[in-house]
């Protein structure tokens, strides 16, 4: 019983980075109806330009929020410069572009900081959450974090100006630019909140799994297939889909497949849910008119 | 023919020789346009003149344009479309462009991002809820639930927000119960004495247009075939037979 609630409580904790993941997965879809498949090497990226800095010796929560910074700053130049130019592009060129974004971050990653798996620090103390053997204080950190980047996303969406703003342009451009707000601004602005939160989600789940150039390869099928659970096109579904598929992974991992077969849980999800429920848990469905 | 009216004062917008086109179809061919300041104009003509195109080339909206565009003696033709928006041009879509999953509330408050400053908002959207009660009622709502009358009261109540100097309207009666067209035009009318707003109406219904505006041009296939004061137009004997069906 004890093994079962260790392996729950793990499972919420990686489920707390895939939620992260799929959050920013969706704030990309929601905005452009397209999936950045290299949101994870992105999240990669940051972490390595974090460690970076941690290793120039800037305290962890400096490097963190520089990183943070940085990364909203690329990953709105990436829109800007090469997403951007694309934008009557078919479905297709756009899926190839997001595959050479993948590879070349891979690769830049690689060629700047090399292949050798490095360890990455935790913010959180080392040892057990008050003495409970069931969870570290870094997944219950890792879990806090992403619940409270929620909810700062939430209220940034709901309560403010420019979430509004955003929250228009992404459903319709065309009377957006009518009432004055510059969709393409507004596009930029998401996809760096994306790669905020993927910067925040890297270096999260690299003090678990290590820090290498491999690092989010798995972890973006799995936040794929948890915003897929709970509708591509709704924040609060991703977040819940995330932490089921990491509950999931992690209890089928252990007591089903074994943990080598972990990842084709992931996969196994995401074509289920394709075929049962294509919307997702809290999706809407998409009905087009003939 | 040129208006009487224009001769009134300096034009709010001025229009010379513009062109528009989709991809590869042209679709206006050199329109000239003077819209006084404080008047209602009426853009007439059949399906397929040009009319939403016209509003549309103006705003700068899903169309390659060429020509001149002054507003307020601002020359406005390079400006992209939200800068356009910003500068008090309200802009009521041809379908209304309704913020489908957003609430009225918050379709109205949309409206508001064409202007600098966010002082008066809440006493503007008071202002509008005054003008069309069915709003208020309806604040919560998602949008997409609204009837098409609704809708349209909540597109005219957005473009509003923006305080605009000049109001495009495109087909504002189209799809709607005879009694609530009457109720938008009641108000249109008010929006233009009430509040001075200079308003360029496309509509199909020759007679409703006519009834509101002061002036008039007549569209045919992209080009201006006949332009006057409202009365003029009404007794023009080829108007008559051809759009007022008498």
């Amino acid at each position: 019983m004890n093994e079962f609630l260790h392996q729950l409580l793990a499972g919420l904790a990686t489920g707390g980075i895939y939620a992260s993941v799929a959050l920013a997965l969706v704030m990309i879809y929601q905005a452009t109806h397209h999936i950045n498949f290299a949101q994870g090497e992105m999240a990669m990226f940051s972490t390595f330009v974090a460690w970076a800095l941690i290793d120039a010796g800037l305290p962890y929560w400096g490097a963190f929020a520089l990183t943070v910074l940085l990364s909203f700053g690329v990953a709105a130049a990436v829109e800007f410069i090469v997403i951007r130019p694309m934008h009557r592009a078919p479905e297709l060129s756009v899926v190839v572009v997001f595959i050479g974004l993948l590879v070349i971050f891979h690769s830049l990653a690689g060629w700047l900081f090399g292949y050798t798996i490095k360890s990455f620090p935790s913010p959180f103390p080392r040892d057990a959450w008050y003495g409970s053997t069931l969870m570290s204080a870094h997944e219950v950190g890792a879990i806090v974090v992403a619940l409270l980047m929620v909810a700062l996303l939430f209220g940034l969406f709901r309560f403010t100006r420019v979430g509004l703003a955003l929250r228009a342009a992404a459903q319709n451009p065309v009377s957006s630019r009518l009432v004055g707000i510059s969709v393409g601004r507004m596009l930029m602005l998401g996809w760096g909140l994306a790669g905020a939160i993927g910067a925040v989600a890297g270096m999260m789940v690299a003090p678990v799994v290590f820090l290498d150039p491999n690092m989010m390869t798995g972890v973006l099928l799995y936040a794929f297939a948890g915003a897929l659970i709970g509708g591509i096109d709704n924040p609060v579904g991703a977040v819940l889909g995330g932490f089921i598929v990491g509950v999931l992974e992690n209890l089928i991992g252990t007591y089903v497949v074994g943990t080598e077969l972990k990842l084709s849980v992931a996969l196994a999800l995401i074509i289920g849910v394709l075929i049962v429920r294509p919307q997702g848990l809290l999706g809407r469905r998409l009905v087009t008119r003939v | 023919m040129k208006p009487q009216a224009a001769a009134a004062g300096a034009p709010l917008l001025q229009v010379r020789g513009l062109h528009a086109r989709y991809g590869n179809t042209p679709v206006l061919h050199g329109l000239d346009l003077d819209l006084p300041q404080g008047q209602v104009t009426a853009l007439l003509g059949a399906n397929g003149a040009g009319k939403t195109t016209t509003l549309r080339a103006l705003c700068r909206l899903q169309v390659q344009t060429a020509g001149q565009v002054r507003l307020g003696g601002q020359a406005i033709e390079g400006c992209s479309t939200e800068q356009i928006a910003r500068l008090g041009v309200g802009h009521v879509p041809d379908g209304r462009g309704t913020f489908m999953g957003l609430s009225t509330e918050e379709n109205l408050r949309l409206g508001s991002h064409a202007r600098a400053s966010q002082q008066g908002a809440e006493a503007d959207m008071a202002r509008i809820y005054g003008y069309f009660p069915r709003l208020r009622e309806r604040a919560r709502q998602q949008a997409g639930t609204l009837s098409g009358g609704e809708q349209q009261m909540l597109a005219i109540g957005r473009a509003l927000m923006g305080r605009p100097r000049l109001l495009l309207l495109d087909e504002p009666s189209f799809g709607l119960a005879p009694l609530v067209v009457k109720d938008i035009f009641s108000i249109m009318r008010r929006i233009n004495q009430e509040e001075g707003v200079t308003i360029l109406l496309v509509e199909q219904n020759a007679r409703l247009a006519l009834a509101l505006a002061h002036q008039a041009y007549l569209l045919e296939t992209g080009r201006v075939v006949l332009s006057g004061t409202a009365a003029e137009l009404r007794s023009n004997p080829a108007v008559q037979r051809a759009y007022l069906g008498e």
